[in-house]
């Protein structure tokens, strides 16, 4: 389905229901054969966006020669036949009668059991990088240009010419690292193809014009895969000269347009200046703009470089942590060819797995109603972010769980006023023994967080593997998301004598249960309001957003609260707790209102 | 009374204490926490492994439940986003439920992190261990849904990475939808002249 864009996915782990958007294309691909009739009326010319701009193409196009399918696509913004009166040549021209002007975007679903992400990169701009003028010298290019002109299918018809004069350069020289390892402009990290790109560059150039002199300015050459440091040396014998520094300032001779770099030789020490007619800035990659569309759409995470983070970095690297979802390519990270098939090749093979067996388990971590104490008021329908919970408060019968749709996020729970919804293997009874434990002897030492498993929790493992070092005082307790967090629980905590308490979820893009996160903000919030008219610090409950990829945000936060916690006096403790003295021991209700509570969940409930 | 589960059961809890080799007892008193351990209500049995997701950690795990008629299982050792699939299915290889596990992360939250604070991350590791037992006994276990698996799959891209994809699930027999966003798949690496390391085209 080229031309397509996914709209919207529902469902889990072997049954998605994906809405696709397949654009109005103009064009009958099952008709159109390319002819090209189309092409030789249409009197509109446009940046041809395949060969970079270097040359133009029709309004009405074909994206390339090999394209699949092989069908003419027409931009309705730049054509004229919007108005059929200025135009509509193409219209007439047509033998098949493939092109229609009133096409429109159309919405289709399709049923799947698992998703490959394989959205790619961006590759690096570098006009923000003023000092090697590019966009200001037009013999500054970037390697992606330059794939366009050594192209024998390219503009140029594969001569390497200078866009000055058209004429062939005697002097090329490649900057590398431009956009990445980087803590000012571009990325900090190394786009991994750059290097090799550019060795592979400098043997085609000199298969093509062996007099042509090679500058490669570098900081390391990462040539580490198989048969990588091979094609070096081939290149050094070949006599491309490589010259380890990266110029500080490119100067351009106003009347000959060729270049001057001036760079300080890191190996032999000194600046120099290096002439050259043609300039190619070996470009780095990022992640895609629209990543965090499919982000979204997937509950995916991304690492703090910007792409997609796998569920382990080592024993699961092409799993995401979303359950029937997987990653290759340059999506995960920057990577060449090889590598992004044999990720392809793995992703493949982890979806097959899944698929072969027909059937998948879901954990048994979701949500269930107690009828009896249900008041069918519809709160929880509205919480749920997956839709599972349905309630008709008209006819006030209980509200009833789809299983096979609730993720398990439990947010319906801990904003259940009556506490008729208890989470499966997360239940009150379990958490609350966690606090109980934890605070029992010397509450006054020690930190309580509230992690959810997806973000807080692993951004805690990120800390562990990294070992960032942090105080000793805090413990975890872990829930699925945050917004399990029911507000009785952090009152415990307080009643218990915990000086400072923290909840923690994934940064609101990042929440694996779309947007259950909102909900822990928001009962944090009340929690506030109603811990300051109790005459309790609001402070000391503290809420952050730790993403899986914050290793040193986690480690960061946590000296944080250990410094918050020392500034909590027993006095204040003391008070708190005798406060919520009520949230320990209810007091006792009123018969005639009902019966006794008999659940778990109805005698740990408080309402506050 | 209070070491009956909730379906008046008696609460036999076993803890199984790793060193995860010297990441866990280079900074953590192993034994110090095992010794503790043993006065938590509930428990019955403590274990101090050198490697407790090993095949003689695991058996031993097995032996333990089997020996002591286990009916909770609590693992001190690293983070459950590890090592839980491997302990559930210990637990079910020695006939209990997986739900009856339950882990205290003693490494990514405590040894690793606390290395310079060897007895207050001791100290620690009794608390999360404590805590881990406490949730123990309440544990349920809980039974899976199991749902079927659409025999399709969605490829999101149409560069190398995606039309691998998709060509290697369709050669298995899958259904496959490959959606693009531009006119024609190819990609990025469809603009690149010749590709390396085999100095060939690209299409």
């Amino acid at each position: 389905m080229a031309y397509s864009e996914v709209e919207n996915v529902a469902g889990y782990v072997g049954n998605f229901t994906v809405t696709v958007r397949k654009k109005a294309r103009y064009v009958d691909v099952k008709e159109c054969t390319a002819c090209g009739d189309c092409i030789d009326v249409c009197p509109v010319t446009a940046p041809d966006e395949f060969e970079e701009g270097l040359s133009t193409r029709k309004a009405i196009y074909q994206p390339f020669p090999q394209a699949v399918p092989s069908a003419f696509v027409l931009n309705i913004d730049e054509c004229l036949g919007n108005n059929p009166i200025a135009c509509g040549k193409c219209l007439e021209v047509c033998d098949k009668d493939c092109i229609d002007y009133d096409d429109k975007d159309k919405l289709v679903d399709i049923d799947v059991g698992t998703i490959i992400v394989t959205t790619g990169m961006a590759v690096y701009d570098p006009t923000e990088l003023d000092e090697f003028g590019y966009t200001r010298y037009e013999n500054v290019i970037t390697s992606m240009e330059f794939e366009r002109l050594i192209n024998s299918g390219g503009p140029t018809q594969g001569h390497l010419i200078r866009l000055t004069d058209l004429k062939e350069p005697k002097t090329v020289a490649f900057i590398q690292c431009v956009g990445s390892r980087s803590e000012n402009k571009g990325n900090p990290y190394c786009s991994n193809i750059c290097c090799m790109n550019t060795v592979k560059d400098c043997l085609l150039i000199k298969d093509h014009y062996p007099d042509v002199k090679l500058k490669v300015f570098y900081i390391d050459i990462r040539a580490f895969g198989k048969g990588f440091e091979d094609l070096f040396q081939r290149s050094k014998e070949k006599g491309a000269v490589y010259i380890r520094g990266i110029p500080g300032e490119i100067e351009e001779d106003p009347e000959t347009k060729s270049l001057k770099l001036y760079v300080e030789n890191t190996t032999e020490g000194g600046t120099e200046c290096h002439e050259a007619d043609m300039v190619i800035l070996s470009v780095g990659v990022h992640p895609r703009e629209d990543s965090s569309a499919i982000q979204k759409l997937l509950t995916l995470q991304r690492s703090q470089d910007g792409f997609f983070l796998e569920a382990h970095p080592k024993l699961k690297p092409v799993d995401a942590a979303t359950q029937g979802v997987f990653f290759a390519g340059c999506a995960e990270g920057p990577k060449d060819i090889k590598d992004s098939v044999t990720q392809a090749g793995a992703a493949a093979a982890r979806a097959n797995r899944l698929m072969m067996q027909g059937k998948v388990s879901v954990e048994a971590i979701t949500s269930t109603i107690i009828p009896e104490l249900c008041k069918a008021c519809g709160i929880c329908v509205n919480v749920c972010p997956y839709h599972a919970i349905s309630c008709d408060t008209e006819a006030k019968t209980p509200a009833t769980v789809v299983e096979a749709a609730c993720s398990g996020c439990g947010a319906c729970s801990a904003e259940c006023p009556f506490g008729a919804i208890t989470m499966k293997h997360f239940t009150d009874k379990q958490i609350e023994s966690q606090i109980d434990a934890m605070l029992e002897v010397d509450p006054q030492d020690k930190v309580l967080a509230f992690a959810c498993n997806w973000c807080s929790y692993s951004g805690g493992d990120l800390a562990g593997t990294n070992r960032f070092q942090y105080p000793p005082n805090v413990r975890l307790i872990r829930t699925m998301c945050s917004g399990r967090v029911d507000k009785k629980f952090v009152l415990r905590a307080f009643a218990r004598g915990a000086p400072i308490v923290l909840l923690s979820g994934c940064h609101f893009a990042d929440c694996h249960y779309i947007n259950a996160v909102h909900w822990t903000q928001r009962r944090v919030e009340k929690l506030w309001d109603q811990l300051e008219k109790k005459g309790i610090r609001p402070d000391r409950l503290q809420l952050e957003w730790i993403s899986a990829a914050e290793g040193q945000k986690f480690a960061t936060v946590m000296r944080a609260v250990e410094e918050l916690r020392q500034k909590v006096t027993p006095e204040e403790v003391e008070h708190t707790k005798r406060v919520l003295k009520d949230v320990l021991e209810p007091p006792k209700k009123d018969p005639a209102k009902g019966k006794p509570a008999e659940s778990e969940s109805a005698a740990s409930g408080v309402a506050v | 009374m209070a070491n009956l589960d909730g379906g008046g059961e008696e609460l036999r809890v076993g803890v199984f204490v790793c060193q995860c080799g010297h990441n866990i007892a280079g900074t953590v008193d192993c034994d110090d926490v095992a010794k503790f351990s043993e006065g938590l209500e509930g428990v019955v049995v403590v274990y101090n492994n050198k490697y407790t997701c090993s095949e003689p950690g695991q058996l031993e795990i097995k032996k333990g439940i089997d020996e002591n008629n286990l009916n909770r299982v609590v693992v001190a050792s690293c983070s459950p986003r590890m090592h839980e699939p491997t302990f559930r299915a210990t637990l079910v290889e020695a006939g209990l439920n997986p739900y009856l596990l339950e882990m205290a992360n003693l490494r990514e939250h405590c040894s690793w992190v606390h290395m310079n604070e060897k007895e207050a991350a001791t100290e620690k590791a009794k608390d999360l261990v404590k805590m881990a037992v406490a949730r123990a006994r309440s544990l349920e276990a809980q039974d899976e849904m199991v749902v079927p698996i659409t025999q399709k799959a969605l490829v999101i891209g149409g560069g190398i990475a995606g039309v691998q994809a998709a060509l290697d699930l369709a050669d298995a027999g899958y259904k496959i939808y490959l959606v693009e966003k531009e006119p024609s798949i190819g990609g990025i690496m469809a603009a690149i002249d010749k590709t390396y390391p085999t100095m060939d085209c690209s299409i």
